[in-house]
Order: C-alpha cells, then structure tokens, then sequence
C-alpha cells in the first residue's frame, strides 16, 4: 500500500471509562481505495470508525484525514471536514420524518444555496446510481431494509465526499441487497474517486469488494493484508473468523467455573 | 452497624451529586441551545412546523379540558357564592381563577403530557436510530436544527394555549352560570369587566405562561437528548418529562404567585 494516504491513524488508544477499548492502532487508508475494517462485535471497531468521523477523541495517538489532525480540530473545523465525508450507518439513520428525497436534499439545502431545480437533478441522480428514482417520494417507514440502505448510501455520498465511512452496511440484509450495496460502495468509490472504510463482520461479502483488510480483536490490529492474503492468513483469530468455526481461540463458551465443580456443589447443597 | 450508616449516607451522597450533576448539565445544555438559536429564529419555517406540531395539534385537548374545568368553576363558584348572596359575581370568580391561575398551571400540565412527551419520545428516538449522529456527521448541528426548533416551537405555544384555555373556561363558566343557572347576564359581564385588571391580573398569567412554556419545552427536549439511545431509555425520559416538568410547573407557579399577587 504506497499510494498517498487519506487517512493515516498511529498510534491510537482509546479508553472507555478506564477500560482500553483500542489499543495501538495504526492504519492507511490511501486515496481511492476501499479498506475494510473487521472483527467481531464489540472489538472496537465501530469506534475507530467514530475516531475518524471525530464523534470520538482519541485518548492518545493520532488521526489525520486528508492531512488534518481531526482530533486537534475545533468545531467549525470539524464540521469543514465533515462536510466533505459521508457517512453510512448501521441501519441507515434516515430521517424518519422526511421523504426519500428530501432526506437526500438535507446536505445540499444545508450547505449550499443550489436553487431547488438544481437540487432536484442532482438527488435523481443520486437516486438513480443505488437504482431508487422511482421511490423519491416514498417516507422511510415505506422502505425495505435493503432500500433504506440504499437511500441511506445516496445521502452519504450526496455532497461527493473525499471520504465514505460504513458502519456495518451488510448487517440484517438478504443475500440480494447484500450483494447490491457491496457492488454499490465499491462503484461508488470509484466513481468518485473517494476512498472508503468499511466496518464490517460480513467476510464473505466485504472479501469480494475491498483492496485491504484490517483485523481487529479486542482493540488490536492481529492481521491486516488483502483479501487474497487475508484468506491464507494462518493467525488463528482470523482463520477461526474467515471460515466461520465454532470455536477457537474465540472460545463458545462463555467464562464460567469448571462445569464439574459446579455440579458437585450442587450434589453437595442439596445433601 | 457503622458500615450500614456509612454506605446509606455514601448512596444518599452520590444520589444528591449525580442529580447536581444533571442539573449542571442541563443548565449547559439550556445556554447551548440559546447560543444556537439562530437557526430556528433565522430560519423560521423550523419553528413555525414545530408551533404546528406542539401548539395546533394540542388544541383539542387543550380547548376541551378548558371548557369543562370552567363549567366545573360555574357550578362550584355558583354553590359558594349563593350562601353569601353574591351570585352575580360568578363571572369574576370564573375570571380571576382561570386568568391568573388555572388558565397557565392547567394548560401547561396538559402541555406537558401531550406536547412535552412526545417532544421526548421524539429526539430520544432520533438519538437511538442514529438520526442525531447522522445529522453531526452531515456537519449540521443536531442542536441547532433539532433541539432549539422544538424548544422555541413549545415556548411560542404554551401562552397561546393558555390563553385559549382561560377563553374556553370563561365561556364555560358562562354556559352553566348564565345559560343553565340562570345568574344575571349584564352583571356576569360587567362584574367581569370592572374586575379583571390587564396588568395586574392577565399579564401576569401570561407571564406564568411563558415562564411554564420554557420550562416545559426546557426538560422535554433535554430529557430527549440525555436520553439513553434503547427503548426502556426513551420511555423513561418520556415518563421523567411529564413527571419532572409537572413539579417544576407547580413549584414555579407558587413562587411566581408569591411574587405576582401579594393582596395590595
């Protein structure tokens, strides 16, 4: 990975109420490439997502985007940055109280002073690229998981962001629309010449679209390399995940006594 | 013995802190929200949809318990005042007690549960669906287009509410009186007229209005926004808005009555 990075996080912990939530993070995010970050629930991902959206500040460390230090940022430079990345969340976010179109237009009505004409040919098109022009005038409650994620994906790159983040853009969709927005973060990033980090525990689906992989577990990186390098990787952590095993160094079971002990205790309590 | 004091008054300490705590944080939240007003006052299609929501759509309940707390007023009011022989004055004891008191403390009770809650629920589901964290990441200040909107939308309402609220219980009160009774008309009116003083008597009552208003619309939206993004966080915020604005109404009503109408 030698191309000019986007974004470039070293060194980063993150604690969450005296618990480390990321420790020693360090990650590339070059320009023009879809990155993946993976791991099980709960590792610490989503965070490093919100690390480099700014909603969190690391506890140490550093992230650049674009060559700005985002968490030495104060609000209004903040929100500048903002406002040239897009972000999809797990489960869309749209405003429930706005059309699909009008939820589209949000950005654009905010930060520029487009006239409404202009507005509309640009949120068809955004429409028409995830295939939805003919739902413009649907409200979200009307929508599909799988089409308020696409609506939710034509909002994120509404203003052409350098950057687009995901936050688990595959969870809860049928095979159909899985492939649909896998197919659609990787065309648009392309098309636009964004980059893109994909959070995600969808391996068989982000494998086929990403260029990089980042392995997380418990707040480290344990393997990173492309798909192709991911899929040979021998790390037990990541074979265990890659093929999906019941049990390994990701144990079933949760902690617990010894299962013979317990039993005796109990033979023993009830005399 | 020691160690059942000690952690009885260590949990009585940390209740009273963290609640100091809170109180502090929304006191920094209420001078955020006026600091981004700008917006909802600038861009007054927000607050005129908000007004809409709140005010408008709380008007039949509003209109209703207005009418019937007034009727209430008539037949009560008429009951005491025939022992003394002074029927005719039902029209300013109507008066007088929706004007300065009933017309605000009621209204803004009906207020809180119909508007406030759902002002509540509201924010607290857009906070637990990521609709607030999408905003923030579009770069828009979830604050100044969500929060100072609805929280001037419900300070702009509650006088009006109210107002409409003493109108409704005055003709109520006339209905039962006048209509139904049979207590003189002319003197029903006039003795109304002489009485109530603008100053004195409705200013004051819109004055508690506008205070309650921002109270209600204070904790509604504050309660929303604080509130923990899952279902049992939401409806608990819901709950404490009616709960804490109604406390706060009544607490707020007494002081401002101490202050307002001292018997000179």
């Amino acid at each position: 990975m030698s191309q000019e990075p986007l974004v470039e996080i070293r060194d980063l912990n993150f604690t969450y109420d005296s618990r480390p939530v990321l420790t020693g993070i360090n990650m590339t995010i070059p320009k023009g490439k879809v990155v993946a970050v993976m791991g099980s629930s709960g590792c610490g991902k989503t965070t490093t997502l919100r690390v480099i959206g700014g909603q969190l500040k690391p506890t140490s460390g550093s992230v650049r985007v674009g060559g700005q230090a985002v968490h030495e940022l104060d609000g209004d430079g903040l929100y500048a940055l903002r406002r040239r990345m897009g972000m999809l969340f797990q489960f869309g976010a749209l405003f429930t109280d706005m059309s699909v179109y009008d939820n589209i237009a949000f950005q654009m009505r905010e930060h520029t002073d487009l006239p409404e004409s202009v507005i509309r040919d640009l949120v068809m098109m955004k429409l028409h690229a995830v295939g939805l022009r003919g739902a413009h005038d649907l409200m979200p409650a009307e929508l599909s998981g799988g089409m308020a994620r696409r609506v939710a994906l034509a909002r994120a790159v509404a203003l052409d962001p350098m950057l687009i983040l995901y936050d688990e853009p595959f969870a809860g969709l049928d095979p159909i629309s899985l492939s649909i927005i896998g197919e659609l973060i990787r065309r648009l990033n392309d098309v636009l010449g964004a980059s893109s980090v994909v959070v995600t525990h969808d391996v068989q689906e982000s494998l086929k679209i990403v260029d990089y992989v980042y392995f997380v577990s418990a707040g480290k990186i344990v393997a990173e390399g492309t798909a192709e390098e991911i899929k040979r990787s021998t790390v037990p952590y990541v074979h265990q995940f890659i093929w999906g095993e019941a049990d390994g160094p990701v144990p079933f079971h949760y902690p617990a006594r010894p299962y013979g002990d317990e039993i005796m205790e109990r033979a023993s309590l009830r005399g | 013995m020691d160690k059942v004091i000690l952690d009885a008054l260590r949990s009585l300490g940390q209740k009273v802190t963290s609640r100091i705590w809170r109180l502090g944080y929304a006191s920094r939240f209420f001078l955020a929200m006026l600091l981004h007003s700008g917006t909802a006052l600038r861009r007054l299609n927000l607050t005129i949809r908000e007004i809409y929501f709140t005010g408008v759509l709380s008007l039949i309940i509003i209109l209703v318990s207005g009418m019937f707390v007034g009727m209430v007023l008539g037949l009560q009011g008429y009951d005491t005042l025939q022992r003394y022989g002074s029927t005719e004055a039902l029209g300013v004891l109507v008066s007088l007690s929706l004007v300065r008191e009933l017309g605000p403390v009621v209204a803004a009770l009906l207020f809180a549960s119909r508007a406030g809650s759902a002002i509540t629920a509201e924010i607290g589901m857009m906070k637990a669906t990521e609709q607030l964290s999408a905003m923030e990441m579009m770069a828009v200040d979830p604050i100044a287009r969500v929060v100072a909107p609805r929280f001037w939308g419900g300070v702009i309402s509650m006088p009006m509410l109210a107002a409409l609220f003493s109108a409704m219980g005055i003709f109520g009160g006339y209905l039962v009186g006048v209509q139904l009774i049979g207590v003189d008309e002319g003197s029903f009116w006039s003795q109304m007229q002489a009485s109530v003083d603008f100053r004195e008597d409705i200013l004051n009552g819109v004055i508690k209005s506008f205070v309650f208003g921002i109270i209600v619309s204070w904790v509604a939206v504050f309660e929303g926004y604080d509130a923990e993004p899952t279902a049992e966080g939401v409806s608990g915020a819901t709950t404490r808005t009616v709960v804490t604005s109604s406390l706060a109404i009544l607490a707020a009503d007494f002081i401002l009555t101490a202050f307002m109408f001292t018997g000179t």
